[in-house]
């Protein structure tokens, strides 16, 4: 490429960063928020923060939620029922709607992929006590929204943006790899920070945040791969499995006792056995671990079976043991995962780390830390390229001139991408607050207020890319998200005065992050203030031909 | 200009060498990993499968960097074809010996 080994891995490292950073910074924007994506969840129900969570026995919860689903989904192929746990206090049940009735037992069996609509789920949220749908909090996506943003986006099928959200994962690992080589002296610079050097400063900010979390960087690219790569490169398994029906024989061989594998329904009726006397044999056979997820495949059927996961604990696998009962008689079909198979177990242990729900709190906000590093490491490396772009056309500015339209692009993407961001996510916590409780769709509404002023401000941004424009979105956020306390005080029952001596604890993190949150925002914007009185200074001492039109374009300097 | 030309069609050439040629040579090693690890050392087929797909990320990030390091871009294409044409022969070899035997 360029002339030795070094520099060409620089130029793979400069390009292959630029082309998709703006979507990466937004996927680690909202893969670092969905860390604690249920106590973002659970912030925005204010109406669930003055009620005294009680502990409900998971027997309890189990039993009510099977009676809620015999009411309504009792010829459904497929129940679904998580348990609550300290982090997610309701039952949250899922069920496939019952197969159309004409045809129905070819329906439920002939499911080959393609041929028709993927069929519906259906989901409610529980009171574990009683069993009925919970439906005091108002409607809202909550942090499953960031969650599912960071691989699925929005507004375009989930296949496409997978394939988007892995192609730029992909460019992000080679950035990795190659910004490694780059380095020649990658621990001496993490010791290196020299401020107010223009592109030199740059330069050290983006290596101490990609150094300092260097292993993150690599675990989370590598991992966030590793939780799709079977959609990303299934020619293995279809290798493998070709002569023997394909990946779902791979998945239930690789997998076995999960939710994937597919069951027969006989026709004939039998009433579910309890499930009660199962879970406790599944928690005595775990050593005294609780069950964490319920499957019931043909419920009511001759051939139901019920399947039960552990929960999960502090091990760093995503698969968890489970263990399979008739769902008719109730006997014990068999254990799966107990002895975990050496390949299988790296994967889970890799798709584990990437959504690290094994660790504590303070785990997790490490986790979070890393994450806001790996924010950093991305927006440090757009602005750097920017800077160095308008290096290029230092003569050409002072002479009155323009720069290219490529940079005018790249600045613009970068306001708005960076700077816009953190807006927009703060508006989406404002609109939850703001919006009334019984709007239609309204779900759909707080996200639509997420993407119209990330829009505006991508907008505004590519209009005018100046230092005034960084400013003033950098403020904005700051204001927002510093607000975000205060909006709680007059808009929930728990106002930081109450949560942080009371509880919920969750939610006075919520507020304490917000508040950090903002006077981050607030210091970033106070460094652009200080960035512009210099560029002024600069311009008046310079006074050779100022034409007042370039300030426009003069903004953003190193 | 000549030269400007030249330097961006290397470069086109290049990417696409780096992310279809690279895709496919992650791809070729994952399935054949899949056949091979249980063929030389008796693993699981399911873990075999699992193995290849596993190193699959690493062998493209690899490939990628490869392209890019090369001195030209005919040389990068061409260390591709001599990994490839190998790891497909081995495939085929693969898919018709563990075919018939199964």
């Amino acid at each position: 490429m360029k002339e030795g080994f070094r520099q060409s891995m620089a130029w793979l490292h400069t390009w292959s960063g630029l082309l998709v950073g703006w979507v990466l910074f937004m996927v680690f924007a909202a893969g670092t928020a969905s860390y604690f994506k249920d106590e973002i969840t659970f912030w925005m129900k204010p109406e669930l923060h003055a009620v005294a969570q009680n502990a409900v026995p998971p027997v309890k919860a189990v039993e009510s939620a099977v009676a809620y689903l015999q009411q309504r989904a009792a010829d459904s192929p497929r129940w679904f029922i998580n348990l609550p746990n300290e982090r997610q206090p309701s039952t949250d049940v899922l069920y496939l709607a019952p197969p159309a009735p004409a045809g129905a037992a070819a329906a439920v069996t002939g499911a080959k992929p393609g041929e028709k609509p993927r069929r519906r789920f259906d989901r409610a949220s529980l009171d574990p006590a009683t069993g009925e749908a919970v439906s005091a909090p108002r409607v809202t996506r909550g942090g499953e929204f960031f969650y599912r943003l960071h691989f699925d986006l929005h507004y375009m099928p989930a296949l496409w943006a997978r394939w988007i959200v892995g192609f730029c994962a992909m460019f992000m690992l080679v950035a990795i790899f190659s910004g490694i080589v780059t380095h020649k002296r990658i621990f001496k610079d993490f010791f290196t920070f020299r401020p107010k050097k223009g592109q030199r400063s740059w330069l050290d900010a983006h290596n101490v945040t990609a150094v300092l979390a260097l292993p993150y960087h690599l675990m989370i690219t590598y991992t966030g791969l590793v939780t799709l790569m079977f959609m990303y490169m299934p020619w293995g398994p279809q290798v493998a499995y070709k002569d023997r029906g394909g990946e779902q024989a791979f998945f239930s061989e690789a997998f076995p006792g999960g939710g994937r594998d597919q069951i027969k329904a006989s026709g004939n009726r039998v009433p579910l056995a309890p499930i009660a006397p199962m879970m406790a044999q599944a928690s005595a056979h775990w050593g005294g671990a609780a069950v964490g997820r319920v499957t019931v495949h043909q419920p009511n059927d001759a051939n139901a079976v019920v399947s039960l996961t552990r929960a999960e604990g502090p091990q760093l696998s995503y698969d968890q043991p489970s263990m399979q009962f008739n769902g008719a008689t109730g006997a014990l079909i068999g254990a799966f995962g107990d002895v975990p198979k050496p390949a299988a177990e790296t994967r889970g242990v890799l798709y584990g780390l990437h959504i690290g729900r094994f660790g504590d709190p303070l785990l997790r906000a490490l986790f979070f830390l890393s994450g806001l590093a790996g924010c950093l490491m991305v927006a440090t490396g757009l602005l750097m390229w920017a800077v160095k772009e308008r290096q290029k056309f230092a003569k050409t500015l002072k002479r009155g001139g323009r720069v290219s339209f490529g940079l005018r692009l790249v600045d613009g993407l970068n306001l708005g991408a960076i700077a816009g961001l953190p807006v927009a996510m703060a508006a989406f916590f404002w609109a939850n607050r703001l919006l009334p409780v019984d709007v239609a769709e309204r779900g759909e509404a707080e996200i639509r207020w997420f993407f119209i002023v990330w829009g505006a401000t991508a907008v505004l941004g590519l209009l005018r890319p100046t230092l005034r424009m960084w400013q003033a979105q950098l403020a904005l956020g700051a204001l927002l998200f510093a607000g975000l306390p205060v909006l709680n005080a007059f808009t929930g029952p728990a106002p930081l005065t109450v949560s942080l001596r009371t509880g919920p604890t969750s939610v006075a993190g919520f507020d304490l992050v917000v508040i950090a949150l903002g006077l981050g925002l607030a210091g970033a914007a106070w460094i652009v203030e200080r960035k512009r009185r210099k560029s002024i200074a600069k311009q008046a001492a310079a006074k050779t031909q100022p034409p007042p039109s370039t300030l426009a374009t003069s903004g953003q300097g190193s | 200009m000549t030269i400007g030309v030249r330097y961006r069609l290397g470069v086109a050439s290049r990417a696409v060498a780096a992310i279809f040629g690279g895709y496919g040579i992650a791809a070729l090693s994952a399935a054949v990993l899949a056949l091979c690890l249980p063929a030389a050392f008796g693993m699981a087929r399911s873990e075999a499968a699992m193995t290849g797909t596993l190193a699959s990320f690493a062998i493209f990030a690899f490939a990628v960097m490869w392209v890019f390091a090369a001195r030209t871009a005919l040389r990068a294409w061409s260390g591709l074809v001599i990994v490839a044409a190998p790891l497909a022969a081995l495939l085929l070899l693969l898919m018709r010996t563990t075919g018939g035997a199964a």
